[in-house]
């Protein structure tokens, strides 16, 4: 909302200077975001005096003239028509900057001829359009060297600021006045305007068909007026804050919506036909003032006559029923529409009004009258003219609002000590009404602040009133005791997950939650239910089933800079559906092995690094690791070969890892191989807490270990885990580790068997074993995993 | 006893003379060996009366442990040599590079939630979380946005497609829901211990969402929420906490400012700004001239504590929401939003943080 400060004194008896005033908008909750001082911008330019205009020796359309400036007498070339001697003209002297021709003027030669700065035409001062000539003050009362802002009465700043959307009555500098006035910033004025008699009987019938769309109407015809510009001083008003004066009458509606937050309409009387309804609209096809055709539909308020559709109700006006320079008799329009009606005719034709924009905010319902009254006073001012009677139909939802305020809720809400007179006198200047005796006050609502409904709203008020910067400020501490654990589980598990990971080389990265759907597809994902309906793009249109995608994404943009070893990782939400618990935490990665040669030689990563990287963050985020079980199936998106699944039991899978499926790089259009896993950080068991962190104590024997080699031919299909997990469980006190440290199939082994050997790591727990104690576990041993496996040991 | 100093001072010699272990071995063989020089000797102290032996026999036990030591040190010596030359035929160019280890690092808006986490853990905060897919009850209706009004309309909220009911999931365009989740949570806590309400004081990091993209939004971006419920916490204790959060976030003192303004879900409601100067085109928050909005906050409006059945008359407390990017982005010096979220390895070894640098207040939050 912009406004200036010459309106803003029409109602405010002030001499506070604009730094004190906008400070004061500022702290009373209107953010002020700019405020143009056309004084700043035009504060090297200076009134000065053509003494002599010669036409230049080398150009037909130059002069050459002496003007009188605050600099002394100057010689400046000028190309204006107009200039000539004897003429009160703008100077800007050498080094000024010329606005409107964006220039910072030198000192020049024009055609052999020196030039010594400028006069200026309106256009280049961007003051107005005018570029036919310079300048001319009218008149002889100017002084050399004067403020060229002052004299073409571009002093006024003028000052935007952010309406929240509760307070409609910001929307009108009045209330912008009366909520200064309140922070002590001067005295609110009377309202100019009182109430207009009228001299004949309103020869207007209103009707209300729609009394959900326009409960109230109200309205009068005034006659014989004389339209046409209005007043130089309502023109400046209205362009200053960037509004295009039409005609008087129209300029009147405008400047009241801007004054007092209250739009209105005028109808030419020659063009109305039988009543004036407020009615649902029928379909029909309306020309508004925007100069595009609207259907008017059924849900929309349309004000029509016996004829046509006049106008969209709080919303805009039509062509047809306009008022022109040839208009005599006028009829005003001031109802009230219902702002959720007024929003919706607005979504649905993407108009923007003031007056929608006023309407859907609210207005005051109490204005109808005084609003109306308004209007007509200044029609008989500018226009001239006899009003009619006021006629009203329906009745706005005035309400009437009694707040039980015990004063003391100040004090609860927000530490302040804010005495009762105090109190009182804030809620006063902002129009409060009521009874404020005692403790428990009954205080009434002013019509204007519907968004006052209880006593935290008025508490809101006396604060922001009284001034936020007293409040008291108080540290928050901690409650004494034992420190609960601040963080979940969940939370604590990703922390470790992502900084083990970042030790061992992986870049933490923060990628989109949604991805193309085409994508999602392929990694099972996609569904119509994840889809956005509003995406922001054709790429970012769905939620995504895996974090995997950004990050392979990522991988091809880093390499297509060069950077073709690299490992990603991300921590993030997927969804599987659209409810709370289908929203997982995955903490995906994508490993990317082109190392660079190296003197001593290099390696690609392959799956086991990859498995080794998984397994160091599972054991990070709390898993045991030696429970987990790895298979070979995994989701389509991997390779089916080169991936394994963690699962610990059955059901409940931990996570993927392995290569990413060569198809499905190809879709995205991504170069492989590409190594990653996905670790579901939901699906880690909790630990189970023991009572205290006490860590039970150490099983040390100071026997020393002995080793013993085995190695079994098997079926090439077998998993090695299950042999390793058969030979750990022969004797779990007395087998400490055993390590798998050599996978033969060829020569010496018969086809579709593989050899895989073992080093078994036996602890002694309580006496050293006998050579028959030691024979015997072996044998065991042997039995176990042959029985197991159904391999057999090899020879 | 000419002869016996003698042959010590031969032995002597030999030792000293000896150039390598086994050399040293053989003179060790020819003095003290079965048949060695010495023993020889001692052997003919059998022959000797008892007197002569008395004598001759400590003499010869002490010569003999003289060599013993000689040998020794001779030994010691020759091993210490040797070791030398072999060392000397080790040598490698130590300036050749090292094997190449990679160093990760921890995304900037991970560390900067994991510094205000440790933060707001120190004021008795804990951590709440929520669903980035909400209902239009959670995100708008019980946090007193009213249907329809012009309120929503500033956030620029993402639909889901229509449910077979025809009512559409949003992409939570703040952290606030989690307020009302913890909140309904907490009611019903407490409704089956039938025990008083417990005093809540969260935050809520996460991930949030709104239809927009230019140069300073993108269409996700992260907030923290924080949310204090019980029955004294006023708008003093918000400014403290908020202060007290900025100078320990920012590492200095930051002059903070109340200013009032609207939130549908908080009556009072504030924005709260921080004081910054502009030096060489660089903005150095803490103290200055200039303000920055930081911040939105208010006191919990008595609407969503009903909505979410608890007493405003009994209960009160405050809430609060800000960017989580904007404060990496002020704290760290990183110029561009989008960059936050292009996965460019470049930028995440730039901008990114060791993993060792875990955010705590004993150490200094960010050393």
């Amino acid at each position: 909302m912009k406004f200036s400060l010459s309106w803003l004194k029409q109602h405010l008896d002030t001499d506070a200077s604009l730094a004190k005033i906008t400070h004061a908008m500022t702290m009373a909750g209107l953010e002020v975001e700019s405020v143009e001082n056309p004084a700043e911008t035009l504060a090297a330019f200076s009134v000065a005096k053509c003494l002599e205009a010669q036409k230049h020796p080398n150009a037909d359309r130059l002069q050459v003239c002496r003007v009188d400036t605050v600099d002394g007498v100057k010689q400046i070339v000028c190309g204006a028509p107009n200039a000539r001697a004897g003429i009160w003209v703008i100077y800007a002297p050498v080094g000024a900057y010329v606005p409107g021709i964006d220039l910072t003027l030198k000192k020049a030669k024009i055609r052999d001829v020196e030039s010594l700065g400028m006069m200026c035409s309106a256009r280049e001062m961007q003051t107005g359009d005018d570029h036919d000539g310079i300048i001319e003050l009218a008149g002889e009362d100017w002084k050399i060297g004067g403020d060229a802002a002052a004299a073409l009465g571009q002093n006024d700043p003028v000052i935007d600021f952010e309406v929240t959307p509760n307070r409609p009555d910001w929307l009108g500098v009045r209330g912008i006045a009366r909520d200064l006035a309140a922070v002590g910033l001067g005295t609110l004025k009377p309202d100019p305007y009182g109430a207009v008699k009228g001299g004949f009987d309103c020869p207007v019938e209103i009707k209300i068909d729609a009394p959900e769309a326009c409960p109230a109407f109200a309205g009068r015809v005034v006659r014989g007026v004389k339209n046409g510009p209005s007043p130089d001083w309502l023109q400046k008003q209205l362009r200053a804050i960037g509004l295009r004066p039409i005609s008087a009458l129209v300029d009147i509606t405008n400047y009241l919506s801007y004054d007092r937050a209250r739009p209105l309409h005028v109808y030419d009387m020659a063009k109305l036909s039988g009543p004036i309804r407020a009615r649902w609209g029928k379909g029909e096809t309306f020309s508004a003032l925007d100069a595009r055709d609207y259907d008017v539909t059924s849900t929309m308020c349309a004000i029509s006559d016996d004829e046509r559709v006049l106008g969209l109700g709080g919303v805009m006006g039509g062509t047809y029923s306009g008022c022109t320079d040839e208009t005599t008799d006028v009829f005003i329009e001031c109802a009230y529409f219902d702002p959720k009606i007024t929003r919706a005719t607005g979504r649905v034709t993407g108009i923007e009004s003031d007056a929608k924009y006023r309407f859907e905010r609210g207005i005051d319902p109490a204005s109808l009258q005084s609003g109306l009254d308004a209007a007509t006073q200044m029609v008989l001012e500018l226009c001239g003219g006899e009003a009619s009677s006021m006629q009203i139909t329906g009745s706005p939802p005035v309400f009437t609002r009694q707040i039980e305020f015990p004063t003391s809720e100040v004090k609860r809400l927000t530490g302040l000590d804010v005495g009762n007179q105090d109190i009182a006198r804030i809620l006063q200047s902002l129009g409060f009404g009521g009874d404020v005796d005692g403790d428990k006050w009954q205080i009434s609502v002013p019509s204007w602040r519907g968004d006052v409904a209880g006593k935290a709203d008025l508490v809101e008020e006396i604060a922001r009133i009284y001034g936020f910067d007293k409040l008291p400020q108080v540290s928050l501490r901690r409650s004494s005791g034992a420190v609960k654990p601040l963080a979940t589980p969940l939370q604590n598990r990703a922390r470790r997950g992502r900084r083990v990971l970042a030790g061992a080389g992986y870049l933490d990265a923060v990628t989109w939650s949604f991805c193309a759907r085409k994508d999602a597809v392929l990694f099972g994902g996609g569904a119509d239910k994840l889809a956005l309906s509003n995406p922001i793009s054709s790429e970012l249109d769905c939620m995504r089933p895996s974090a995997l995608i950004h990050l392979i994404r990522a991988a091809q943009r880093n390499a297509d800079r060069g950077v073709s070893d690299l490992s990603l990782m991300e921590i993030g939400p997927v969804y599987l559906a659209d409810g709370p618990e289908d929203q997982r935490l995955t903490l995906a990665g994508i490993v990317r092995s082109n190392p660079r040669r190296h003197w001593v030689g290099n390696r690609q990563s392959d799956v086991f690094d990859i498995k080794a990287d998984v397994q160091m963050a599972l054991s990070a985020m709390g898993a045991s690791v030696g429970n987990l079980q790895t298979s070979p199936q995994t989701s389509a998106y991997w390779h089916p070969g080169r991936s394994g699944a963690l699962r610990l039991g059955p059901k409940n899978l931990l996570a993927e890892f392995g290569e990413v499926h060569p198809g499905v790089l190809a879709k995205l259009g991504v170069d492989g191989p590409l190594l990653g896993f996905e670790i579901w950080l939901d699906a880690i068991p909790a630990s189970r807490a023991r009572g205290g962190r006490s860590k039970g104590a150490m099983d040390k024997s100071d026997l020393l270990p002995l080793a013993r080699d085995f190695a079994f031919v098997v079926d090439e299909s077998l998993p090695a885990e299950t042999l390793v997990r058969a030979a750990r469980g022969t004797d779990k006190a007395l087998i400490a580790d055993v390590s798998l440290f050599d996978v033969y199939a060829g020569k010496g082994v018969e086809a579709g068997k593989k050899s895989l050997a073992i080093e078994v790591l036996i602890q002694p727990r309580e006496a050293t074993l006998t050579d028959a104690q030691i024979e015997t576990l072996c044998k065991t041993i042997i039995a176990k995993v042959e029985k197991t496996t159904g391999g057999v040991l090899r020879d | 006893m000419d002869n016996t100093q003698k042959l010590e001072d031969e032995i002597i010699t030999a030792i000293a003379t000896a150039s390598d272990e086994a050399a040293l071995e053989t003179v060790r063989v020819d003095a003290l060996g079965k048949k060695g020089r010495v023993s020889l000797l001692m052997r003919g102290l059998g022959k000797m009366t008892p007197d002569e032996r008395q004598i001759a026999g400590p003499a010869l036990n002490a010569l003999k442990t003289r060599l013993n030591d000689s040998i020794a040190a001779r030994k010691e010596m020759l091993a210490e040599a040797a070791l030398n030359a072999r060392l000397q035929t080790e040598r490698v160019d130590i300036s050749l590079p090292a094997r190449s280890r990679a160093n990760g690092t921890i995304h900037p808006v991970s560390q900067v939630m994991d510094e205000v986490a440790v933060i707001f853990g120190d004021m008795g905060f804990s951590v709440a979380e929520g669903p980035d897919i909400e209902d239009d009850f959670h995100n708008f209706t019980a946090l007193n946005f009213p249907p329809d009004h012009p309120a929503r309309d500033q956030h620029d909220t993402f639909f889901l497609n229509e449910k077979d009911d025809g009512s559409q999931m949003v992409l939570r365009t703040h952290t606030s829901p989690v307020q009302i989740r913890t909140m309904v949570a907490a009611v019903e806590r407490a409704s089956k211990t039938g025990n008083d309400l417990e005093p809540i004081r969260i935050i809520a990091p996460g991930r949030t969402y709104r239809c927009d993209s230019d140069q300073t939004h993108t269409p996700m971006f992260h907030q923290v929420e924080g949310l204090v419920i019980d029955k004294e916490t006023h708008m003093g204790h918000l400014k403290g906490c908020l202060t007290d959060f900025m100078a320990t976030f920012f590492e200095r003192q930051v002059s903070t400012r109340f200013r009032p303004h609207h939130f549908p879900f908080t009556e009072p409601s504030a924005e709260m700004d921080i004081g910054y100067a502009r030096k060489d085109g660089q903005i150095l928050i803490g103290q200055g001239d200039d303000w920055m909005e930081i911040l939105g906050c208010g006191m919990v409006h008595p609407n969503v504590l009903t909505s979410v059945g608890i007493d405003p008359d009994v209960y009160q407390g405050f809430a609060f929401g800000m960017g989580i990017d904007r404060l990496a982005m002020l704290k760290y010096g990183i110029p561009d939003l989008r960059d936050f979220f292009a996965a460019d390895a470049r930028w995440l070894k730039h901008y990114g943080f060791s993993p060792l640098v875990q955010p705590n207040l004993a150490t200094g939050l960010s050393r």
